[in-house]
């Protein structure tokens, strides 16, 4: 990133054209599915009728529209663990991202502004944690603390804080040298002060740009995480577990217990990654070489 | 020139002490580590011994100047579950691990720097959305899941392909793919991006006025130049496809080193899970340093930089 200072272009205001219709209203649906989970699940997520296992949905033969996606291999609704993990996947996606971000860009602030040693000390482990595979790193910290929804949260927010620090450190860098923090310097304000009332709220869009584009990485990391058995405790039901389940009835084409998850992230993220990547472009010109 | 690759090389041992210390210190954050590194179901006296193995009623930093010791001799400690050391079960898998990282490479190049150069010489056409679209895709559908439909439509209902294992080249196929689509979509895009940066500059306006055809000049002028950053994404994405590999070779059952990995987290095997991580790790600060001497090398602005 340049050291000089960029005069920014005015932000245009949103078109009402111009909005992502598509992933706003998937986004807005399943949150308020996560939200009003316990009124529209038909079942129980976490428990099931072992003679009704493995019923398909119910425009197929066999199926029944009281199990409408059909039942998995312990006779627990499809549809009920859908809308539930649907919480998991937000809840774990949105505190993820905010847990990091807000990590990342306080370290990057620091860093940037107070340069020196802080400066050595928080880039050089920066560089040190990019360099370890994300979910490689994700995994053996799982394997540490154990699998839970909190623990995957902090593993999720150690391993990604190091994007925001690292892009926020680089836009500090170019602000600094800006005309109104010299002169916040020069009428006394303190080190904290500059960095609160006159850093942070310069780099506040790139981080939000920076967190919608790490939604759908985050998602997808617990999706794996939860798939491999390391994730989201299995009676919880997140969809990467419901994937990892699904795997023993695929040979035999049991094939809903494998598509409706997959559906239901695919749109997730891709919803996210739409989002993001217009925000990006609306938000933060210099992004949007990222 | 060799100051700067001193200078890239200090950095990089500055790395790989702080990746050291970052596992060491993690491995002790949660208190003991010699339950983490001692067989589930070990007795009180095997606990002990551990113990005493890793000097943990010695100081921390001799603690940690035996963990780096051990680690330069390559000693990263037995699988309990393999019952051998590490480091020779990490390189008995290595060898599948690159055979699929390099099918899934020719997949992801093969798709992402045609489609790149197509949408680039057709900005905002229809050639460019359905790259856009086709790159979201890649980028947003986890490769997990990728392989699971594949296995469903290509081994469960076609029965085409083998829905797991080793063997030949249809093996091969699906796994390959539900990796490398991924990176075919980074690729495309930084194919396009290089591409349109080349396109815009003052050679290939040469060109064009030359009265050069535009098939010449997009494949000889423009090409050329733009290729060589995509080679070298392509370069440390094939280590990155060694070390995100798990999911999918957990899916295909592919017996490389993600499928060690979720073995070793599966069978609570520690040693192997921190065998895994260290050397992940190692491998890409060294491909780092690597691209840097040899762009160094190639580019003297680089060099001649700071």
């Amino acid at each position: 990133m340049s050291a000089t200072a960029i005069s920014r272009p005015a932000t245009k205001t949103a078109r009402l054209s111009d909005i992502p219709v598509f992933p706003i209203a998937v986004l807005v649906f399943i949150t308020l599915v996560a939200i009003f989970a316990d009124f529209l699940a038909p079942h129980d997520p976490q428990f099931g009728n072992l003679a009704e296992r493995f019923r398909p949905p119910f425009w197929i033969a066999g199926g029944s529209i009281d199990h409408a996606l059909g039942t998995d291999h312990l006779g627990r609704d499809v549809m009920s663990r859908l809308i539930f993990g649907a919480r998991v996947s937000l809840v774990v996606g949105f505190t993820a991202v905010i847990f990091a971000g807000v990590v990342g860009t306080a370290l990057g602030i620091l860093s940037g502004y107070l340069g020196g040693w802080v400066d050595q000390v928080v880039m050089r482990i920066v560089d040190t944690w990019l360099a370890l595979p994300a979910l490689t790193f994700a995994i053996f910290l799982a394997a540490i603390v154990g699998p839970s929804e909190m623990n995957i949260v902090i593993i999720l927010g150690a391993v990604y804080w190091t994007r925001y620090a690292r892009i926020v450190r680089g836009e500090v860098l170019s602000l600094k040298e800006r005309e109104f923090v010299r002169l916040a310097i020069v009428a006394g304000c303190s080190k904290l002060t500059i960095m609160r009332r006159h850093i942070l709220p310069n780099v506040i869009n790139s981080a939000i740009v920076l967190a919608s584009l790490m939604l759908g990485v985050v998602i997808v990391a617990e999706a794996s995480l939860s798939f491999l058995g390391v994730g989201v405790p299995p009676p919880k039901p997140a969809w990467g577990v419901m994937l990892s389940d699904g795997k023993q009835g695929l040979m035999v084409g049991y094939w809903w217990l494998t598509v409706m998850p997959g559906i239901a992230i695919a749109l997730l993220v891709l919803s996210a990654n739409l989002l993001g990547d217009w925000l990006r472009v609306k938000l933060d010109p210099q992004l949007r070489q990222l | 020139m060799k100051q700067y690759i001193l200078r890239r090389l200090g950095y990089s041992v500055l790395s790989l002490v702080l990746l050291s210390l970052t596992i060491f210190l993690f491995i002790r954050l949660t208190g003991d580590p010699a339950t983490l590194l001692t067989e589930p179901g070990a007795s009180a006296d095997d606990i002990q011994a551990v113990r005493h193995k890793l000097g943990l009623d010695r100081p921390i930093w001799e603690q940690y100047a035996w963990f780096v010791f051990s680690l330069l001799r390559g000693d990263l400690g037995d699988s309990f579950y393999y019952q051998t050391p590490v480091l020779e079960l990490y390189m008995s898998r290595l060898p599948n691990s690159l055979t699929l990282a390099v099918a899934a490479m020719g997949f992801s190049l093969v798709l992402g720097i045609p489609s790149g150069i197509l949408a680039s010489v057709r900005v905002g056409k229809f050639w460019d959305n359905v790259g856009k679209i086709f790159a979201l895709l890649g980028l947003s559908v986890p490769s997990f899941l990728v392989g699971l439909l594949m296995i469903l439509f290509f081994s469960v209902y076609l029965q085409w392909l083998p829905s797991s294992g080793t063997g030949g080249i249809s093996h091969l196929l699906m796994p390959a793919f539900a990796l490398g689509w991924y990176f075919a979509a980074a690729h495309m895009r930084m194919t396009r991006s290089s591409m349109l940066e080349v396109l815009g500059s003052e050679y290939v306006k040469l060109a064009r006025l030359k009265g050069l055809p535009e098939s010449i000049v997009i494949a000889k002028h423009a090409f050329k130049n733009a290729l060589i950053p995509v080679l070298t994404l392509a370069g440390i994405n094939l280590i990155q496809m060694i070390n995100v590999a798990v999911v999918v070779e957990t899916v295909f059952a592919w017996p490389g080193i993600g499928r060690l990995l979720y073995e070793g987290v599966s069978f609570r095997d520690f040693p192997v899970v921190q065998g895994i991580v260290i050397l992940g790790g190692a491998m890409i600060v060294v491909t780092n340093l690597l691209v840097d001497i040899v762009y160094a090398m190639i580019d003297p602005r680089i060099r001649m930089e700071n």
